[in-house]
């Protein structure tokens, strides 16, 4: 089916030709628009003093779902950070579990209220908590894909993380097992050009960090972190190379931070604004929106009904959340050691 | 002089010497054009510039490592780990490399190197943010590590730590960055390492703290005295070494003790300050000595932190124990 856009250029249809359905790639794009929705609503929900902490994922959606789509939802496992609203939403991760780990309640399924906002986590959902210190998921996820080799189990572990991140030692140990032992690991790095303030220019000599791969002895690829096809290719054509025992592959999916850092940061000391305006303008949500809309399956009718139910999705979830109980300060004691021979 | 919180206490040391010895160098995560994530290097970078006050990528283990080739080679480094329950990425750095390089070279090279960090309680950051890992570090034979309660004290110890020939492990309170100003003289001081501080004299109890410790222990004692108890405190403002003489004077004269540590129980600095008394003072002893400190389970959730840190009211409440004895 090929549409016509505005200027009645003949627009191309990509999904198709990567096996997506017209169905897939508008749920791809519901789930990166509440994403982003989420996220803007624990903006407002911090500065009005309800909830401690936001650390965004704004800019990197595209990105997240992206990945997230091209692998198994019912199989795989992802080790994700703490920008990755998209992908907790897309491996099963709800609405409402996001917003009780942000104000920190007992039901959070994350980690009870314990754990910082945004150290995602879900052993239903095979999302494996991570922790503060970054980059330490990275040999989890190895650790996963080598039981999983053990084990013959058909799973592929997929791990993310910063730029800034990919300089710490634990990328350099996990990537190298990976490689040596060609294991079903995908690294994916979220290069949003900056470490809190600190440029990509001052983190990395080498041109692109997906240059890295080849001392690790696997495919390492670049792609556009704003375009959702394209991180969907290129980590579908891992997924199947993991799959047939082909080893791991580090992809780089170039996007860009469109806030501050964290609800804690100020980023005027480091960036100029105008910076921060061109990269909305590649904004991976809307250009996804213009090109569902120009290939015509975005009709303005399913625009409005999707933000009303995201609307009202969010208003029921921070509703709940807000009235759900906080973790009684006794259970602190919990959890440290195994209980009575339990687990 | 200058009324100053903690943190430009902090930023006036590191500027007297990066002023007065062009060997001091200042580096870490977002420490050049941000000025830190807590501000505590602002300013410095365009000051000094980008050769002596720079930012480093993204890795821990690293910024220490580095931090020992370049005391080698005669540099003053001054590493920033961002927050100290990241140290554990450092740890070989610091503890298997940089405080046994005197011993390993046979006194012929030594690592005047100050790692400084926030670490500490009671601001709502989760775990791994809060943690008070002091014990980990003064475990470790070559390591000195400094503590600092008051902005005053900040300034000179920490001018003191950049001048030692030693590596030390400079930790600042987050809860105290902020929370009150006083004097601190504009020009260059030092207050000596491995001295603590009689706060608060007394005659009925020594309350032996660190680091916020100490303010909710001269809480303590002003609430100890409207009871007619009179409690002396003592900051120790170094934890390794302690200054044992005086702990034991004071000991000699009050007979009673609480140690305070913010830190959870297990194998910590207050259990290590209870043997050493007990060793060379305890016929001075009129009671065991007790400890106040946090429960032993992981830093606590927000929800739970003020039950879980330890308050001027534990402290009132062992203080009357060894009293009651
Ligand atoms: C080991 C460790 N050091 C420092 C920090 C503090 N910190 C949190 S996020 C961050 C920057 C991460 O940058 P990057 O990897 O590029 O990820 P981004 O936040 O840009 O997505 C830093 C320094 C940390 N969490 N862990
Ligand atoms: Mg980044």
């Amino acid at each position: 089916m090929v549409k016509t856009d505005r200027s009645m250029e003949v627009v191309e249809n990509r999904h198709k030709s990567l096996g997506l359905s017209d169905e897939q790639v508008i749920e791809m794009y519901r789930i990166m628009l509440l994403a982003r929705r989420i996220d803007e609503r624990m903006w407002l929900l911090n500065r009005s003093g309800k909830i401690p902490f936001v650390v965004s994922c704004q800019g990197q959606e595209a990105a997240q779902v992206g990945a997230s789509f091209a692998l198994d939802r019912d199989k795989d496992y992802a080790l994700p950070y703490y920008r990755d609203v998209g992908v907790v939403l897309a491996f099963g991760m709800t609405t409402q579990d996001l917003m009780l780990q942000a104000y920190a309640k007992a039901e959070d399924p994350n980690s009870g209220g314990r754990q910082m906002p945004g150290h995602f986590g879900q052993h239903k959902n095979r999302l494996v908590t991570g922790s503060s210190p970054v980059t330490t998921q990275v040999p989890h996820a190895v650790g996963i894909a080598l039981a999983a080799r053990m084990e013959k189990k058909d799973l592929v572990s997929f791990v993310t993380f910063g730029e800034g991140s990919s300089n710490q030692g634990d990328f350099h140990e996990g990537a190298n097992f990976a490689g040596v032992h060609k294991l079903p690991v995908i690294f994916m790095v979220e290069n949003n050009q900056y470490a809190i303030s600190v440029p990509l220019s001052k983190q990395v000599a080498c041109e692109k960090i997906s240059d890295r791969a080849i001392g690790y002895g696997m495919p390492g690829v670049t792609v556009d972190g704003n375009d959702p096809l394209e991180v969907y290719s290129a980590v579908k054509e891992a997924a199947d190379r993991a799959r047939k025992g082909e080893g791991p592959s580090l992809i780089e999916a170039l996007t860009y931070r469109l806030t501050p850092h964290s609800s804690d940061d100020d980023d005027r000391s480091y960036r100029e604004r105008d910076e921060v305006d061109r990269a909305k303008e590649k904004d991976g949500v809307l250009t996804f929106a213009s090109y569902l809309r120009d290939i015509g399956i975005l009709t303005e009718e399913l625009e409005k009904q999707m933000n009303d139910e995201i609307s009202s999705i969010i208003d029921d979830a921070t509703d709940y959340a807000e009235r759900a109980p906080y973790a009684d300060a006794d259970t602190i004691y919990r959890y440290v050691y195994g209980e009575q021979g339990g687990e | 002089m200058a009324q100053m919180t903690m943190i430009q206490a902090i930023t006036d040391a590191l500027r007297t010497e990066l002023k007065n010895d062009e060997n001091v160098l200042v580096f870490g995560e977002d420490v050049g054009q941000n000025g830190g994530v807590f501000r505590a290097t602002e300013g410095l970078q365009a000051e000094f510039g980008e050769d002596r006050v720079f930012d480093t990528p993204l890795a821990e283990s690293g910024i220490a490592a580095m931090a020992l080739g370049l005391a080698l080679e005669g540099y003053r480094p001054v590493p920033e780990i961002q927050f100290f329950g990241f140290v554990y990425e450092a740890m070989d750095a610091i503890s298997g490399q940089i405080a046994r390089i005197r011993y390993r070279s046979g006194g012929t090279q030594s690592a005047p190197i100050t790692i400084r960090s926030p670490f500490g309680g009671g601001v709502h950051t989760p775990e791994l943010h809060a943690d008070s890992l002091e014990g980990l570090v003064a475990q470790q034979p070559g390591l000195k590590v400094v503590i600092p309660s008051t902005p005053y004290d900040a300034k000179g110890l920490l001018i003191s730590s950049l001048r030692d020939n030693d590596p030390v492990v400079f930790l600042e309170h987050m809860k105290l960055y902020r929370s009150f100003r006083e004097e601190v003289p504009e020009e260059e001081y030092t207050v000596e390492i491995g001295k603590a501080e009689v706060r608060r004299e007394g005659t009925d109890v020594t309350l032996i703290a660190y680091g916020a410790m100490v303010h909710s222990s001269l809480k303590a004692a002003e609430e100890l005295e409207k009871e007619g108890i009179s409690a002396e405190v003592i900051d120790l403002r170094t934890v390794m070494p302690i200054d044992i003489d005086t702990i034991v004077e004071s000991v000699k004269k009050t007979g009673r003790v609480v140690v305070i540590q913010e830190a959870q129980k297990q194998a910590g600095m207050a259990s290590y300050i209870v043997t050493e008394i007990q060793e060379r003072a305890i016929l001075h002893l009129e009671a065991p000595v007790l400890r106040v400190a946090a429960p032993d389970t992981v830093y606590a959730f927000t929800q739970a932190e003020e039950v879980w840190l330890p308050g001027y009211n534990d402290i009132i409440e062992k203080a009357k124990q060894v009293i009651n004895f």
